[in-house]
């Protein structure tokens, strides 16, 4: 399966609601942070990849070409790969092909979003993902294409709205010790189901705040790798799959297309019983059920299970499957592409030792991020193993 | 390790913002289109105008799809049979919403909800609005109706059907 | 493969109107803002130098996209420099004629190594030519806001 590649560096920015900061400011910021927590310098990186969500949060057409100096990819060899919600987890894949390939020995990953420029309030970007003919004249907001999901999975199970504040409590949770977080906060289930009520069963506490942020990877094959760490942390497997763009046609209670990205990701790593052989995971979780429905697309425990497993506190940082020990996008903040990549860049940390008080109890030696979007359809998953 | 006092990105609050603390330019993109309708979607509409709903079938993987298509995204051959289905279904999920797409509050809820097609191949549904009914009883499996605007208000728009109502 | 169905009246291929809501508020960033500022207040133009690569932003930036370092160094570049292009314009954005041609140059300020774009003002299309030396002509301190419209435009400077 081409060169072994590798983590060798991770560096991001404060997630925060609104930044003073430019896009490529912020992408610099990240890009910087990375490059010197592995004492690495732009004249080593062949080829950058970068991923951001769509052109109209941060309010820049072909946001790709605008970033790209900020990204360190003056005269560089430059890409900009996008999923939606799924890009975070995608452009570390993009690095991993560009050096498995054998082309490139070093790849610098930036992923950026500036949510805030969107006026007045950035969920209205999205309500152009809605076909223009058959839904956008319903007037539809993003939030109900996940009361929908949601509602679907809990009536699907008999799950009722605790089971699922559950993530949203021990994510938040987790949050507080992560130094970029947003507005890290302890809740209880009860602030959560008091919570203002959005499209029911959505809360305003069951969804993660919007962000402006960057995170940034410095990726390189073997060779390099092991000269520039002792404790490289290497890409064991990828996946990534899309389902129909019809979401009204499809099973909204299982995200089947993430199984997909799982399955291809584990037969890559030599993975038969992930369960098990995934030490700590990092499910995409915008919203609290999502990381339920995400277990199990990832095949962490059986179907209708997360939910259970979660409140019998197995996947706390303490427990035995650590979910979300950053805090994840509930907690951290949810700069759409670089909330994905913060998740792979906490595994990282993780798997190295390096989280600090964010660091699991249990000993890891593979790790997994995951991140999802497009129109509820695409799954990307990244295993990492050291 | 990540460390609080290296992180950089500079937080501003909307204060920062009214008291003119920070310099800001705004710009609204001027951004208006005419899309086609295209074949599948443009016969679908059409047929809304005639008070009808319309799926296409697939032989080769024996199912009727709704929005019409004119390819099965499964087998990737051309769809080639059109029919017309019910405008009765059956409530596959639906939320309550309070929320505009702007976030402005929403005093009563709108009930948007999927709706599985009679006539459609399982699990074939759209997005439409559920009314006519008290929010707390709407319930997932719930049998509805569309309820259609008079014929010479019609447009030939998804919104030609005002929405669904609950079949007592 | 033929197409399976054809619109054979002409009037039924209608278009589906709609748009994009987009209106966005951005922020200046870390080195804009010190850019705008100091043309706001003090009618001065700025860049940023990195001294590693000897070059200088104009707009200033807070990295060196070359070497990627941090950019601490502010210069006060001139209101003076050289045109190194031009063009004549004609038609507005939706390429409708505008009532009166717009001219809009690139203009590198002494002292800066980058090109700024600008109108022209004050002059004739005649009187024209790359590399001929320009400067700015800014507005009223009252009247500035901290926007790149605060330079008025650039005309040819008046011979002493």
């Amino acid at each position: 399966m081409g060169r072994r590649v590798a983590v060798v560096g991770a560096g991001m920015t404060k997630f925060v609601r609104r930044a003073q900061e430019t896009g490529k400011e912020l992408a610099w910021e990240a890009a910087k942070a990375a490059l010197d927590s592995c004492g690495m310098t732009l004249d080593q990186i062949d080829c950058v990849v970068l991923g951001t969500a769509p052109d109209t949060f941060d309010g820049v057409h072909m946001k790709g070409e605008y970033l790209a100096d900020g990204a360190g990819a003056w005269g560089k060899p430059y890409m900009r790969s996008y999923v939606g919600g799924g890009t975070g987890v995608f452009c570390p894949i993009h690095g991993w092909y560009h050096l498995a390939s054998g082309h490139f020995d070093t790849c610098l990953v930036v992923c950026e979003e500036k949510m805030s420029s969107y006026q007045p309030h950035p969920q209205g970007a999205f309500l152009t993902i809605f076909d223009h003919t058959t839904e956008r004249p319903l007037k539809p907001n993003l939030l109900w294409i996940f009361a929908l999901e949601m509602n679907r999975y809990m009536t699907t199970y008999g799950f009722n709205k605790e089971d699922i504040a559950r993530v949203a409590v021990k994510n938040k949770k987790n949050a507080l010790d992560h130094p970029a977080a947003q507005i890290p906060e302890q809740y209880t289930i009860e602030d959560i189901l008091n919570s203002e009520v959005l499209a029911w069963p959505v809360q305003r506490l069951d969804v993660s705040p919007v962000s402006d942020g960057a995170v940034a990877l410095v990726m390189a094959n073997e060779h390099v790798a092991r000269r520039v760490t002792s404790k490289p942390v290497w890409v064991e497997g990828v996946g990534w799959a899309l389902d129909t763009a019809y979401w009204t046609n499809r099973d909204l209670c299982y995200p089947r297309y993430v199984e997909v990205a799982a399955r291809m990701a584990y037969r890559m790593a030599g993975i038969t019983d992930p369960a098990h052989e995934i030490h700590v995971a990092e499910p995409y979780d915008p919203f609290d059920y999502k990381e339920l429905h995400h277990m199990e697309g990832l095949m962490l425990c059986e179907r209708g299970e997360a939910p259970i497993i979660t409140a019998e506190g197995k996947t706390q940082r303490d427990g035995e499957l650590p979910i979300c020990p950053s805090g994840g996008l509930l907690g951290v903040g949810n700069p759409i592409a670089a909330a994905g990549l913060m998740k792979v860049a906490e595994i990282f940390w993780q798997l190295r030792g390096e989280a600090g008080k964010r660091q699991i109890a249990r000993k890891a030696k593979h790790g997994l991020a995951q991140a999802w979007g497009d129109l509820m359809q695409v799954g990307t998953v990244i295993v990492l193993g050291i | 390790m990540l460390k609080s006092k290296d992180l950089m990105g500079t937080g501003l609050s909307s204060q920062d913002f009214k008291q003119k603390k920070v310099l800001v330019e705004r710009w609204t993109a001027n951004a208006k289109y005419g899309w086609d309708q295209g074949i599948a979607i443009g016969r679908y509409l059409r047929e809304l105008k005639n008070g009808k709903i319309t799926g296409i079938k697939c032989h080769k993987c024996n199912r009727t799809v709704v929005p019409p298509r004119i390819f099965c995204e499964w087998c990737f051959k051309p769809m080639d049979e059109w029919v017309y289905l019910k405008d009765t279904g059956t409530v596959n999920t639906f939320s309550l919403c309070y929320v505009a797409w702007n976030m402005e509050r929403l005093k009563d809820p709108l009930i948007p909800a999927v709706i599985e097609i009679d006539g459609a191949s399982s699990g074939m549904g759209i997005m439409h609005l559920i009314s006519e009914v008290d929010p707390k009883k709407v319930t997932r499996g719930m049998r509805v109706k569309a309820v259609w605007k008079p014929e010479n208000e019609r447009t030939g728009a998804i919104t030609d059907i005002k929405y669904w109502k609950p079949i007592r | 493969m033929a197409f399976k169905t054809r619109i054979t009246k002409p009037a039924e291929a209608k278009p589906w109107y709609g748009d994009l809501p987009v209106e966005s508020l951005y922020t200046m960033g870390i080195a804009g803002e010190k850019f705008f500022r100091t043309l706001k207040d003090k009618g001065k133009i700025i860049g940023s130098r990195c001294d590693k690569c000897d070059y200088v932003y104009v707009p200033p930036k807070m990295y060196c996209e070359r070497c990627f370092e941090k950019l601490d160094k502010t210069v006060i570049v001139g209101l003076v420099g050289t045109l190194n292009s031009f063009t004549y314009v004609y038609i507005d954005v939706d390429g409708n004629p505008l009532p009166k041609p717009e001219i809009v140059g690139l203009i590198n300020l002494d002292g800066a190594s980058t090109n700024l774009m600008h109108r022209l003002g004050e002059c004739k299309m005649d009187d024209l030519c790359i590399g001929m030396r320009v400067e700015a002509v800014l507005k009223p301190a009252k009247q500035r806001t901290g926007s790149i419209n605060d330079i008025k435009y650039f005309r040819t400077t008046k011979k002493k």
